[in-house]
């Protein structure tokens, strides 16, 4: 390839018309790719409460790339900052979800998915589901679907970082202040608590 | 008949068998004998597969009924084994020994239904219910409905609707 070969030309075309080329120009993209503004570090805790996880798989993939929008998935609660609750909660599994938000460091949001964490959705009867989120853990953004498309979650994340630019994601400072009233809600259904009792 | 269900019928004369369709019989037997009918059908027959063992709540008998589907890998033949044990105090023996996994089946009974199966492994282990000290969930008496509303907080303004009546309103407003 000769450095004639990068230049802008005219060709003509299979079909006998003279077409313009510009090897060097991107045809997909206008303009650069914006590159969004981080505001932090959205630390996701990889833990599946109900079906809505399999929703958040997509998101690390090229197609939908949540990467690009600050967000990552950690391992461990310690080193997360957002709490995803997918979908429907047990009341074995809200167990374990209060031990490891109370292991979760300042600054930290709770991100509630689909119907079942709103109102119980199909579970509106079950005996073993709970059905209103909030009552157990300070939810900063809540997205509505059953279940919400891969967009809709990404959509929830800059309704996120839009609250924390504000000053309105508070949820934890909100769960300090009514540690009590969560606390006796929590021990309402969980009846074999035995799990620490924090108290910052 | 065929030679598989008279050979049943003549070692166990107290079974009730039954064809529903090519590859699926049914049996009955009294809860004394089960263990003896799955541990034949499981050495002898080559039953070697447990699909499932679970349990029906016939409250207007005051009966559980228990059926144990087996399956015949070779001859791809499937056998519903039932039988039928009082709903006050309800026990029965363990099949374990024969299939370990069914400790886990056993396990889901006792806590669902309130079916004790004496020596099975971690049978008295919370399953999923974990702290659990209403009646047993899957039991016809235990009120699903009521229980979710009391215990969980219900989120106000869930509306129902009949169908028929709300249809009829919506589409014909002068016929009513």
């Amino acid at each position: 390839m000769s450095k004639s070969d990068l230049e802008k030309r005219t060709v003509m075309s299979p079909d006998g018309e003279p077409i313009e080329i510009n090897p060097l120009q991107d045809y997909f993209c206008d303009a650069r790719p914006k590159v969004h503004e981080p505001v932090l570090p959205i630390l996701v805790l990889g833990f599946g409460t109900g079906c809505g996880a399999i929703e958040m798989r997509p998101l690390m993939t090229p197609r939908f790339d949540a990467y690009r929008f600050g967000i990552q998935w950690r391992p461990t609660p310690r080193q997360s900052s957002v709490f995803i609750i997918s979908g429907y909660l047990s009341v074995k599994t809200l167990k374990r979800v209060i031990r490891s938000y109370e292991q979760m460091q300042n600054p930290k949001f709770v991100i509630a998915l689909g119907s079942c964490t709103i109102n119980g959705g199909m579970y509106w009867d079950s005996y073993n589901t709970i059905k209103r989120l909030d009552h157990y853990l300070p939810v900063d953004v809540y997205i509505a679907g059953c279940m919400p498309r891969p967009e809709a979650i990404l959509a929830g994340f800059e309704k996120l970082k839009e609250l924390i630019r504000q000053g309105k994601g508070e949820g934890a400072n909100l769960y300090a202040k009514n540690f009590d009233w969560y606390k006796a809600n929590q021990k309402k259904i969980i009846k074999d608590w035995d799990i620490p009792d924090y108290n910052w | 008949m065929n030679t598989l269900l008279d050979n049943i019928k003549t070692v166990f004369p107290n079974a009730e068998v039954w064809t529903q369709r090519k590859g699926l019989y049914h049996m009955s037997i009294p809860k004394e004998q089960l263990v003896t009918l799955v541990t034949h059908l499981k050495e002898v027959e080559g039953y070697l597969h447990l699909v499932q063992l679970t349990a029906v709540d016939w409250i207007e008998k005051n009966q559980f009924q228990l059926t144990y589907i087996l399956n015949n890998p070779n001859k791809r033949i499937d056998i519903m084994v039932k039988t039928f044990i009082p709903r006050d105090n309800p026990t029965m023996e363990t099949i374990h020994h024969l299939w370990e996994q069914a400790a886990t089946y056993q396990r889901e009974l006792r806590e669902m239904f309130g079916i004790d199966f004496p020596g099975s492994p971690r049978v008295d282990k919370p399953f999923i219910l974990e702290g659990w000290d209403n009646i047993p969930p899957y039991r016809r008496d235990f009120d699903t409905k009521k229980y979710a509303e009391e215990t969980y907080f219900p989120r106000p303004g869930r509306e129902t609707h009949d169908p028929k009546e709300y249809m009829k309103k919506k589409l014909y407003p002068d016929e009513i």
